[in-house]
C-alpha cells in the first residue's frame, strides 16, 4: 500500500513538471525574454506568483520554460544511453564468454571511471559550453548504465527453457535477443530509465549551473540559480523556487521508479525490505557518477 | 590469491592506459596552437618557436604523449602553460584541500548514516523509520549546490557562524582549516549520507532475517546483544563498497562545492585551468581523478576478495 503511493505522488509529481513543459510552448503567465526593469526583483504574490528576477523576468514562467529544457536534456541523455547500452548489452550476453563480450564490459567499467562531470568538462573543453554538450555527457554516461543492466538481466533470462526451445527450433541468437529477451526486459529499462532520468534532471542543473549547459537566453534551472546566487540574502525567492522545482521533480521521477519497480515485480510487494543491498549498490554507482554534477 | 591479484592488476593497468590515451586524443582534438594563445597575436615568431620547445610542443603527438606518460609515471607532470610551476607542485598543493573535504565529508556522512540506518532497520515500519526514510528521498533529490547555497546563507551570512568562502591554509591552524570545510563537507554528504542509510537499512534487514541470528537469539542473547554481536559487523559488507566507491567520487565530485566556496581544491584548478587553455593541468587532473576512481574501485575489489574467498574465481 506505502508503495502504491509512492507511484501514485510520484506520477502525480511528474505529470505537474511535464504539463508545466507542455503548457509553457503555448503560455506562460509572463513573456520569459522581455525585461521588465520597473517591476525587478518583486516578491512574490499578486501578479507574479513567485515574484520577479533581477531584470523584471516572472520567475514562474522561467521555471516553466526551464521545465523544458530540463526535460529535453535528461529525456534524449536517457535515449542515447538506452539507444546504444541496450543493443551492446544484449549482444555481449549474446557473446557470453567471448573476446566481444569482454570488450564491451571492460569499455563500460572504462566509462565508469571517469566521473560524469570530467566528461562534461573534457567534452566542453573542447567543444564550448551548450545544452547540446551537456546531452552528450549525460548521455555516454548511460550508455554503461544501460548495457550492464540489460546484460546482466538477459544473461538470466538465457538460461530460461522457453529461450532454450526457441533455440532448438534454429533461431539466430541475435533474433532471439530481439524477439524473447528483449521484451522480457521493457519493465526493467523502463524502471532503470525513470532513474537516469531523474539522475539527468540533477546532471542538467549542475552543468547549467556552473556554466557549461544551456546558454543565455535558454531559461535553465540550474543557470537560474546561478545567477541568484549573489542576491541569495536579500531575494531569497529567486533561488528557493528553481531549487525547489529540481527536487520535486526529482523527487517525483524517484518516487515513480521505485513505485513502478514495485508494481512490474509483484514479488517485491510481499517483501518488505523495499530495496536489496544489490539494487542500491547498482544505483550508487551511477549515482556517484551523476552527482559528481549536482 | 596470488593469480586474482595479478590479473586485477593487469586490468587495472590496461584501463589507464586506454584512459590516457582518450584523454589525451579530446585534448589534442582543441583547435589552435597554444604558444600562440599564450603570447597573444603580436608575438614575434621566434618567440612562439622558443615557447613551443620550452612546453615541449615542438615535438611530433605520439611522442608528446609518451613523455607526457612516462613524466607521469616519475611524478612529472608537466610544466603548467599560465603559471609555468610543474603541474605536480600545483597538485600537491591541490590536494591539501580536496583530500581532507573529501575524507571530511566521508566521516560526516558516515556518522550521519550508520546510526540513522540502524534506527530504520531496527525499528522497521516505525514512525522513526518512516521520517528516516522520507528524509533520505529528499536528500537524494537536493542537488548539493543549492543546499551549498542555502547553508551560506543561514550559516555564514545571517548567523555568521562561518565565512561564506574560502581558506585560510593549514598554517592558520588545523581548526581554521578544519571550519572554513565544514560547510563545503555538510553539502557534499547530505546525498552521499542519504544513500548509505538506505544500505544500512537494508543490509542490516537482511542479516537481520537470517538463521545466525535466530540462533543468536535461541541461545539467549537479547536482540541489543544480537545486533552488536553478530548483524552488525555481517551487514557491514556492502556498506564499506558503497563507502569506498563515495570517497573516490567525492574526490572528484567536489569540483562544484569547491567553486561556490573559493576552496583551492583540485576541482577549482581544473576549472581555472579550462578558462586559462591550461591543457597540461586539464589533462593531468582528469588522469589523477581517474586514476584515483579506478585505484579505489581496485582497492574494495581486493578487500572483498580477501574476505570472500569465492569471489576471487570471478573477474
Amino acid at each position: 500500500m506505502r508503495r502504491r503511493r509512492n507511484l501514485v505522488i510520484g506520477a502525480l509529481l511528474c505529470l505537474l513538471f511535464i504539463a508545466a513543459a507542455v503548457v509553457s510552448f503555448v503560455w506562460t503567465p509572463f513573456d520569459v525574454v522581455a525585461l521588465d526593469i520597473a517591476n525587478k526583483l518583486k516578491k512574490p504574490g499578486g501578479a507574479h506568483w513567485f515574484g520577479t528576477d533581477h531584470f523584471g523576468r516572472d520567475i514562474l514562467s522561467m521555471i516553466m520554460v526551464g521545465a523544458r529544457t530540463s526535460i529535453a536534456v535528461a529525456l534524449v541523455a536517457v535515449g542515447i544511453g538506452m539507444v546504444l547500452g541496450v543493443p551492446l548489452g544484449l549482444f555481449a550476453a549474446a557473446k557470453r564468454g567471448t573476446l566481444i563480450d569482454e570488450l564491451i564490459m571492460r569499455g563500460n567499467d572504462l566509462i565508469f571511471a571517469f566521473p560524469a562531470l570530467l566528461i562534461a568538462i573534457l567534452i566542453t573543453a573542447v567543444l564550448g559550453p551548450s545544452a547540446i554538450n551537456a546531452i552528450i555527457a549525460i548521455g555516454i554516461f548511460n550508455i554503461p548504465v544501460f548495457a550492464r543492466l540489460t546484460r546482466a538481466a538477459a544473461l538470466s533470462l538465457w538460461e530460461r527453457d522457453y529461450i532454450l526451445s526457441a533455440r532448438v527450433a534454429g533461431k539466430s541468437k541475435l533474433r532471439i535477443s530481439a524477439e524473447h529477451i528483449l521484451p522480457n526486459l521493457l519493465n526493467l529499462l523502463i524502471v532503470q530509465g525513470t532513474i537516469q532520468f531523474s539522475l539527468g534532471v540533477l546532471a542538467e542543473a549542475g552543468l547549467s549551473y556552473v556554466g557549461l549547459g544551456a546558454q543565455p537566453p535558454t531559461p535553465s534551472w540550474g543557470r537560474m540559480l546561478a545567477e541568484s546566487q549573489t542576491m541569495f540574502s536579500f531575494a531569497p525567492h529567486l533561488a528557493i523556487f528553481p531549487g525547489l522545482a529540481i527536487v520535486f521533480t526529482v523527487l517525483g521521477l524517484n518516487l515513480f521508479g521505485d513505485g513502478l519497480r514495485d508494481y512490474f515485480d509483484p514479488r517485491l510487494r510481499h517483501n518488505r525490505h523495499d530495496e536489496s543491498p544489490e539494487a542500491i549498490v547498482k544505483d550508487q554507482q551511477s549515482v556517484n557518477d551523476e552527482q559528481g554534477v549536482s | 590469491m596470488i593469480r586474482y591479484l595479478a590479473r586485477r592488476l593487469l586490468s587495472l593497468a590496461l584501463t589507464l592506459l586506454v584512459a590516457s590515451v582518450i584523454i589525451f586524443l579530446i585534448i589534442e582534438v582543441v583547435p589552435g596552437d597554444t604558444a600562440s594563445l599564450m603570447l597573444g597575436v603580436n608575438a614575434d615568431e621566434e618567440t612562439r618557436l622558443a615557447l613551443r620547445e620550452e612546453l615541449g610542443l615542438d615535438v611530433s603527438k605520439p611522442v608528446r604523449y609518451v613523455n607526457w606518460v612516462s613524466g607521469m609515471l616519475t611524478g612529472d607532470f608537466g610544466i603548467s602553460y599560465t603559471y609555468r610551476t610543474p603541474v605536480s607542485e600545483m597538485i600537491a598543493d591541490r590536494m591539501m584541500v580536496s583530500f581532507p573535504l573529501a575524507l571530511y565529508a566521508l566521516a560526516l556522512s558516515t556518522l550521519i548514516a550508520f546510526p540513522a540506518g540502524i534506527i530504520a532497520a531496527t525499528k522497521r515500519g516505525s514512525f522513526s523509520d518512516v521520517s528516516i526514510m522520507g528524509v533520505t528521498q529528499l536528500g537524494v533529490a537536493i542537488p548539493n549546490f543549492w543546499f551549498a547555497m542555502i547553508l551560506v546563507t543561514i550559516f555564514a551570512i545571517k548567523l555568521r557562524w562561518f565565512s561564506a568562502g574560502g581558506f585560510p591554509g593549514w598554517e592558520a591552524g588545523f581548526f581554521a582549516g578544519l571550519k572554513s570545510l565544514t560547510l563545503p563537507a555538510i553539502a557534499l554528504a547530505l546525498p552521499q549520507a542519504s544513500i548509505l542509510a538506505r544500505v544500512m537499512r537494508s543490509s542490516l534487514l537482511d542479516t537481520l532475517g537470517e538463521d545466525f541470528i535466530r540462533t543468536a537469539r535461541a541461545k539467549g542473547l537479547s536482540a541489543r546483544q544480537a545486533l552488536w554481536g553478530h548483524a552488525l559487523r555481517n551487514a557491514l559488507i556492502p556498506v564499506l563498497t558503497i563507502i569506498g566507491l563515495q570517497f573516490s567520487f567525492l574526490l572528484a565530485g567536489a569540483i562544484i562545492i569547491e567553486n561556490i566556496f573559493f576552496l583551492p581544491g583540485l576541482g577549482r584548478m581544473i576549472f581555472q585551468a579550462i578558462t586559462q587553455r591550461d591543457l597540461i593541468v586539464v589533462e593531468s587532473v582528469v588522469m589523477l581523478l581517474v586514476f584515483a576512481v579506478v585505484a579505489v574501485t581496485f582497492l574494495v575489489d581486493i578487500a572483498y576478495a580477501v574476505v570472500d574467498p569465492r569471489l576471487r574465481r570471478r573477474v
